[in-house]
């Protein structure tokens, strides 16, 4: 721990000595983060010299400043007897860093508004994605494709709160990622159900907030194929920093397997929801569904964090009939942060996850939540 | 003295208040259009439609969001339409109230792109009104719409969203504040 | 009317003399200063390693805001203010505040709302938990109970500083000493007196949008609720057009107290006093017409967004001039390194690269990569911390012995100085790296590819964080025991009307106005 520390002051004597002189820094520390992404969109790029345009033009500004500064302070030092002059205006020198500078803005305003307008324009887009936001997660869905999915943070609670060892992508990792092909253009259509939330995706060089009530848009044609993740950026309650975004960006082909997978899959889930299933079943896929869609409010073993986040456990709705405790698993508790989760879970895990509750850490009501019973219930019993 | 520095104190006052109630809501008004905030269409469109513009069509997408813990089936009955600038298109919102409560919702309408914003016209909607739904029951809500022939050339899809919310408890108090 | 305080404890409360009030002010603002640099000590000890060790990811969100309050609100203004009580009578030849009744007022209504604000920690709902710009709905519909204790302390809060401006502004422009006229007021003064307009422009504004907040809360209006025909957007629109002036009132003047203190130790009259009023004034008019370039995200026409990018890009202009200014006035001069000016030279150069940061997040384009990052984070603490309060302790050092009559300890003052340097940049310079890395803000937990920089920043801000103690006790033992002073000017360069009062100075000064022989001898405004 304490070589780590030492390692890392030096790194930021370096770092304070040469600013963004990457390479011997990069070397050190292969994981460190230094500069911006260059990024594997198309405006991402645009972005990107933008950015060390006006970094250099900084540079350049700032050396001038501060080497008459440190001239200063150097050359005309009393200990070394200078004495002080007394001037102390000058028309044409103050005119002249009056005017010049609006030159220098004016060249870098425009790089900036063409790039600008291009970010605006979204028209003739090939997909278009609505992504909703919600606390503490994302909804996507393929418009006119009929999928839609959640996707949500993948970390566990014990890799957050140090009982396990965190993974390569620790809080950069979802359930169900996103899937985009390369070379097109894809238009996210945002949109949130409670409050402000943002979707950013470094390497695209997209971010957008996501308004509750309204829509915005943006979006992004990339250039390579890979996984990309991102995360949200505007202040959305205690689960902000847990609901990450993650791209897979695959060749056109690879994606039109992948979405006609993707509806196949919806068809599945639909059979399964006739199908009876036992106590075991239901609580081993309860878990996990209750670890990935509930846990972050409700925590791992049911506590909550009162009084936001109730305690599930011995609590009147979950040791109760199971009428009362469908009625807030599937239209939600108006008011509160308790979304209606029919509308975001199909039916198998949400009868797993109510059988769960019921029967997990010490709730023993020996009773099972079939996903036949909560397809009854959202038709209206 | 005295009576002239009330009298300009006064003046100023009446000056003020004046502009406040003249010339403060055409400004916030602007502000609005110009920085995008807020629903932007309350009430029908009255104008009389223009010509039809056969020359292009105009694809018109349609979605819906429902808010917080809204538990409702809302959702546009097609996805969406092709239309020509200036012909009048009608489409629906299919709802279902699927609690056992009676409730009533609020639809808000939202467009983009938003330099497209002002060039489509509902004449009829059903966000004009809250929509109260019994427990259980379902309807089909109409939507009647033009887009302006006007409409940018650049923009040939819209793309019209609902937000529905669960007004059910701001009613109530409405109700018992009268 | 040449009496002494009055004894005990009653002197404080009922004081209406502009050196008491001020005092009480500063250290109030201390107190306010060391709390929230508590807070931030807990967030920087959470963020140390990637992973939750001391708090949940909730009670992390409240040290956040009320971080973000207790120094925005707590510690920089009132300082300035009180510095404002201090020396503008002093410094314009008056005998006291225009209103002294008001300024008790005014000081006093500040204890029972942070009083207030804090007390919401202890309470079960928990405190603010919404970050310090408490956008709707997060701070409405979603919002802890508390935020009603929340909004009644800002309330009081502004109206206080409505109060103090209102103070100042009937101060400056009425009870000037004969022969002080405006442009020869010191350039403290002016950028007072700008910030206070300013100050009674926006606060307002604060005021009428947690209003709103109240009303939508409880009384069943929706501002900022789409449900009724309200916009969330809204919101973020009124409480920047508070905001963005408001970071001008931090920053305004700290300009004036940097300008007092570099001519003094470069022993040379200021460059370019006029063209400083004047920017000045720019600056606090465009500070009115930017304010959406905190929202770039939002999905404005791109119309709004090429304006408010084009008019905060103009702002570098004005700034610019005060910093080739401060540059030219230690051109040529006989600069001498006691601590404040230290502060102030560390001022001029990690304010000019907040600056330039704050160049860079005006490009709209490149905003979508900064927006709502560490990047960001970095930039307004290079002006917060590093502008406001580097400069208010260049302020306190400069003129804490003709307040006391008393040296304070010049190694412990430097010592003070190079220790807040190096935490400071160590603390915050990395979090530009973090930023452009792809780290948001207000994040409780993060990927392990930001782990070195964190700790690198959470070691720099327990470094900065214990040099305050060092400054706290270097103030103290001034007070105690700091070696007795008494000749009027501490510093030989220093020139205003302050510093031709006796050290220290009598509990009444200028009771007569000074002559205007006095004036011409100690104006700060070379001719």
């Amino acid at each position: 721990m304490l070589r780590k520390a030492l390692r890392l002051f030096s790194l930021t004597f370096l770092a304070l000595a040469g600013m963004h002189v990457h390479a011997a820094e990069q070397e050190v520390s292969s994981t460190t983060v230094l500069n911006m992404p260059t990024g594997v969109s198309t405006i991402s790029h645009q972005i990107y010299d933008l950015h060390m345009l006006i970094f250099w033009v900084c540079v350049v500004i700032g050396i001038g400043v501060f080497g008459a500064m440190l001239w200063a302070m150097y050359f005309h030092r009393k200990s070394i007897g200078h004495e002080a002059e007394n001037w102390h205006e000058h028309l044409g020198v103050e005119l002249v860093w009056t005017i010049v500078p609006i030159f220098i803005l004016v060249a870098m305003a425009w790089p900036a508004t063409t790039t600008l307008i291009e970010i605006y324009d979204t028209s003739d887009a090939e997909i278009d994605i609505r992504v909703t936001g919600s606390q503490w997660k994302w909804q996507y869905e393929y418009m006119g494709e009929g999928v839609q999915f959640l996707s949500q943070l993948a970390s566990s609670q014990d890799e957050i709160y140090n009982l396990d060892e965190k993974g390569e992508f620790y809080l950069q990792e979802v359930d169900n990622p996103l899937v985009i092909p390369v070379d097109t253009k894809v238009r996210f259509l945002l949109s949130a159900t409670d409050v402000i939330h943002s979707f950013w995706v470094p390497d695209f060089a997209i971010k957008k907030d996501a308004i509750p009530g309204y829509i915005t848009e943006t979006w992004v044609e990339v250039t390579e194929t890979g996984v990309y993740r991102g995360s949200c950026t505007e202040l959305c309650g205690q689960g902000h920093a847990f609901m990450p975004v993650v791209f897979n960006v695959v060749e056109k082909d690879e994606y039109e397997f992948w979405l006609a997978e993707k509806i196949q899959e919806a068809e599945a889930i639909a059979a399964l929801t006739e199908q009876t299933f036992t106590m075991e079943e239901l609580m081993a896929r309860g878990e996990e569904a209750y670890l990935t869609s509930c846990a972050l409010c409700h925590q791992a073993n049911g506590q909550g964090v009162p009084p936001a986040f109730p305690s599930l456990v011995g609590s009147a709705v979950v040791t109760g009939p199971i009428d009362a405790h469908l009625e807030v698993g599937v239209n939600g508790v108006p008011g509160t942060v308790m979304q209606a989760f029919g509308n975001l879970l199909n039916e198998v895990d949400l009868a797993a996850i109510m059988t769960y509750q019921r029967n997990a850490w010490g709730n023993d009501m020996g009773d099972i939540v079939q996903p036949i019973d909560v397809y009854n219930y959202k038709q209206g019993q | 003295m005295h009576k002239a520095l009330v009298a300009k104190l006064l003046g100023g006052a009446i000056v003020m208040f004046a502009f406040a109630v003249f010339a403060m809501p055409p400004l916030y008004r602007l502000a609005c259009d110009v920085l995008g905030i807020g629903p932007q269409q309350y009430s029908a469109y009255e104008e009389a439609a223009a010509a039809v513009d056969e020359s292009r069509t105009v694809k018109v997408q349609f979605m819906s969001t429902n808010q917080g813990a809204m538990p409702w089936v809302f959702e546009p009955a097609q996805f969406e339409v092709e239309v020509h600038p200036g012909e009048r298109a009608e489409v629906a919102y299919y709802a279902k109230n699927t609690t056992s409560r009676d409730m009533v919702a609020q639809a808000i309408p939202s467009v983009v792109p938003i330099s497209a914003v002002d060039y489509l016209h509902k004449i009829e909607c059903f966000c004009f009104e809250r929509q109260p739904l019994g427990a259980g029951e379902e309807t089909d809500m109409k939507l009647v719409f033009f887009v302006d022939p006007e409409l940018p050339k650049s923009v040939g899809t819209l793309t019209l969203s609902y937000s529905v919310f669960d007004i059910t408890d701001r009613v109530a108090s409405e109700v018992s504040l009268n | 009317m040449a009496h002494g305080p009055a004894k005990g404890v009653t002197r404080w409360l009922f004081t209406t003399n502009h050196k008491d009030i001020g005092t009480l002010y500063l250290w109030f603002s201390f107190a306010m200063f060391i709390l929230g640099g508590f807070f931030a000590m807990v967030i920087r000890a959470e963020l140390f390693e990637p992973g939750m060790q001391l708090v949940r990811p909730e009670f992390f969100n409240q040290m956040t805001t009320m971080h973000g309050l207790v120094m925005v609100f707590g510690a920089i203004m009132p300082s300035f203010v009180g510095l404002a009580n201090w020396m503008i009578p002093m410094m314009i030849g008056a005998p006291d505040m225009a209103l002294p009744r008001m300024n008790n007022l005014s000081f006093w209504i500040l204890p029972p709302a942070f009083l207030m604000l804090a007390s919401t920690l202890f309470m079960e709902a928990g405190a603010p938990n919404f970050g310090w710009t408490f956008y709707a709905p997060l701070s409405t519909t979603y919002a802890p109970e508390t935020v009603n204790y929340f909004i009644f302390a800002v309330h009081i809060m502004g109206a206080s500083s409505i109060m103090g401006s209102i103070n100042i502004v009937a101060t400056v422009l009425n009870m000037r000493a004969p022969g002080m006229t405006m442009m020869k007021m010191p350039l403290f003064v002016w950028t007072w007196l700008i910030t206070a307009f300013l100050l009674i422009a926006v606060m307002p504004v604060l005021a009428g949008a947690v209003t709103m907040m109240l009303m939508d809360i409880n009384f069943g209006t929706a501002f900022f609720e789409a449900a009724g025909g309200g916009d969330p957007v809204l919101f973020q629109h009124i409480f920047w057009f508070f905001g963005h002036p408001e970071v001008y009132i931090i920053i305004l003047p700290a300009f004036g107290v940097i300008s007092e203190i570099i001519p003094t130790f470069s022993r040379k009259p200021l460059f370019g006093y006029a063209s400083m009023v004047y920017a000045t004034s720019a600056i606090a008019f465009l500070s009115f017409i930017v304010w959406a370039h905190h929202m770039f995200l939002v999905g404005m026409p791109v119309s709004g967004e090429l304006y408010f990018m084009y008019a905060t890009m103009l702002i570098a202009v004005p700034t610019g001039v005060k910093v080739f200014n401060w540059v030219s006035t230690m051109f040529r001069g006989a600069i001498s390194y006691e601590t404040p000016m230290l502060f102030a030279i560390a001022f001029v150069i990690l304010f000019t690269l907040g600056g330039f940061t704050g160049l860079m997040l005006a490009i709209a384009p490149s905003d979508i990569q900064y927006h709502d990052t560490y990047f960001v984070v970095a930039h307004f603490h290079y002006v917060m911390v590093a502008g406001a309060v580097f400069s208010m302790s260049a302020a306190v050092y400069y003129w804490l012995p003709k307040w006391t009559g008393r040296m304070y300890n010049e190694a412990m003052g430097k010592l003070h100085f190079w220790i807040s340097f190096i935490g400071f940049n160590i603390t915050f310079f990395p979090q530009h790296f973090l930023g452009l890395g792809g780290m948001p803000r207000r994040y409780a937990d993060y990927a392990l590819q930001f782990a070195d920089w964190n700790m690198v920043s959470s070691i720099g801000a327990f470094i900065y964080g214990a040099s305050q103690i060092l400054f706290l006790y270097n103030v103290i033992a001034t007070i105690v025991a700091g070696k007795k002073v008494s000749e009027p000017k501490t510093w030989d360069g220093a020139n205003g009307l302050e510093w031709s009062l006796p050290t220290p100075p009598p509990y009444h000064t200028f009771t007569t106005p000074p002559d205007a022989s006095v004036i011409e001898e100690n104006s700060t405004v070379a001719h």
